[in-house]
């Protein structure tokens, strides 16, 4: 049992006093506002707003500084922000079919309908450092193609229309939703993947990579990875119709996955999906191998005893907030804790010797 | 496309417009119209979070993907007309303009403000979107599959 302890006040009050100092670094070396970090850290920002659970740059931006860097600690700054926050509903499933895309790429169909664009990508990059970037540089104009915007129909639906792919079943158009009611298991399709979109992504994407090594494999392509604006719409009561309320970037994956068949379905490829706030696309892969891993039972599939496969495994050990508050709780004062169990091996140890002497 | 007969899809445009407008933008546009109407607060601006829903495969069952912010906001003019808003992100004084933008829409002031606030807005929403799918335009790729030689 955890016992509480008191004062420190002060030496508390000065540590802080001491991370605002530190936090700020050199003063003569310019301070960083949050709209350059919103700019020119925005994969960072994009991935507190994911793993935070709450699409506002301004604010992850604010919390990446406040947190002198440290993602997690800025994700768990806008964790207790949100709660801050009255719930005005809930938005109208949004359209990715009609996603303004950055990025579309294929890599089962290399015709995609709708054409592959690249986007600006790190990919092909030589991973060399930039020198340039270090000193004060000129941006170079990116350039630029006139084009009729094609329709960007999704990859997938080519194959439903043969019958190739195992079929979405519906659902409530009220999903289950973890931060109203705890997790229970075993969990709906649709809170698997809330929470996979909101786990931590070294540890979403360490479990993808562990079905790719084989434990679990289920031989993933990605059919479809997409990355641009999508508008949020929700019904307005007031008005009695529904209205955007704004747009958001969201990354797009979908995996087609071989399937065998089983017992209950006839040989056809399933499907994995990745849906990620942001520019998030390492996240979004990964979510999209996961969340097919986890989908063994449905698929009538056998468990084979992977990691990828227990979904209380994956869903209790996910979220890199519960994760870091119990972790870190650990190195709190334990004083009262410590000291029983010091006088349990104390009077163990003297047990202990007193037989061994009774022996002798 | 399917709001061809949709009597609220005038509306239903601009507040969907006013929502995803630069909050900068608009209170610049809004400063030089020059319309003060008088109005009364029927819900001062209030910044709440909205839960943004996604589908499993894109087609499938709904599910939570996270919330985002939103200001609200609603105005009622002295002649009795009401305006909404709802608006990304945080910005109250965004949220207000929105909201008396809506009521002035629904007014004999609708063309001034039409002219001022809408036009621009649609026309400065546009070509950002042109420029960033002209170099979206450019990244097009075409793969080629190589012939393997052992074969």
């Amino acid at each position: 049992m955890y016992v509480a302890v008191k004062g420190g006040e002060k030496a508390i009050d000065n540590a802080h006093a001491w991370l605002a100092e530190e936090r700020r670094g050199d003063t003569s070396i310019a301070e960083l506002s949050v709209p350059q970090i919103r700019e020119q850290l925005a994969l960072a920002v994009n991935r507190v707003m994911a793993e935070g659970s709450l699409y506002d740059p301004d604010l992850a931006a604010l919390a990446i500084k406040q947190s002198r860097g440290d993602l997690i600690e800025a994700i768990f700054l806008i964790r207790a922000y949100r709660t801050t926050l009255p719930r005005f509903g809930g938005s109208c499933p949004v359209d990715t079919e009609q996603m303004i895309c950055d990025r579309r790429v294929s890599a089962t169909f290399k015709d995609a309908p709708g054409g592959q664009v690249l986007g600006p990508t790190f990919d092909y990059t030589h991973r060399l450092l930039d020198f340039k970037l270090a000193a004060d540089g000129e941006v170079p104009q990116a350039p630029t193609a006139t084009t009729a915007q094609p329709d960007t129909p999704h990859i997938m639906s080519f194959l439903d229309r043969e019958n190739l792919i195992q079929t979405e079943p519906e659902g409530p158009e009220t999903p289950p939703d973890l931060t109203r009611s705890p997790l229970e298991l075993p969990a709906t399709r649709a809170l698997r993947l809330q929470a996979l979109t909101r786990g931590d992504e070294g540890f979403i994407l360490g479990m993808a990579y562990s079905t790719q090594r084989g434990y679990a494999r289920n031989h993933a392509f990605v059919a479809e990875l997409r990355i641009g604006a999508v508008s949020v719409e929700m019904d307005i009561p007031e008005l009695g119709f529904a209205i955007d309320i704004g747009e958001v970037t969201l990354t797009e994956c979908e995996t087609v996955n071989q399937f065998q068949g089983s017992k209950t379905e006839p040989p056809q490829f399933t499907r994995g999906y990745g849906l990620v706030f942001g520019m998030t696309e390492r996240k979004a892969i990964s979510m999209a191998l996961v969340d097919r891993a986890l989908r063994w039972k449905e698929l009538g599939e056998d468990n084979v005893g992977a990691p990828a496969q227990d979904e209380e495994f994956v869903l209790y050990h996910a979220d890199n907030i519960q994760a870091t508050g119990f972790l870190e709780h650990i190195k709190l004062p334990h004083y009262v804790d410590f000291q029983s169990e010091l006088e349990l091996i104390r009077r163990l140890r003297r047990e202990a010797m007193g037989e061994q002497e009774a022996a002798e | 496309m399917e709001e061809m007969n949709d009597p609220n899809a005038a509306r239903k445009a601009w507040m969907s417009l006013l929502a995803k407008s630069d909050a900068v933008t608009l209170v610049q546009l809004w400063g030089e119209i020059r319309i003060a109407p008088e109005f009364s607060y029927l819900r001062a601006p209030e910044i709440g979070g909205v839960m943004v829903r996604g589908r499993a495969g894109a087609v499938g069952s709904a599910f939570n993907l996270g919330e985002m912010t939103v200001t609200r906001c609603s105005v009622k003019l002295i002649s009795g007309v009401v305006g909404h808003a709802y608006v990304q992100g945080r910005d109250k004084e965004q949220a207000r303009i929105a909201a008396l933008v809506d009521a002035l829409m629904q007014t004999k002031e609708a063309a001034v403000v039409q002219a001022a606030v809408i036009d621009p807005l649609t026309d400065i929403r546009r070509s950002s979107q042109v420029s960033r799918a002209a170099k979206a335009a450019a990244t097009k790729v075409d793969f080629f599959t190589m012939v393997r030689g052992e074969d």
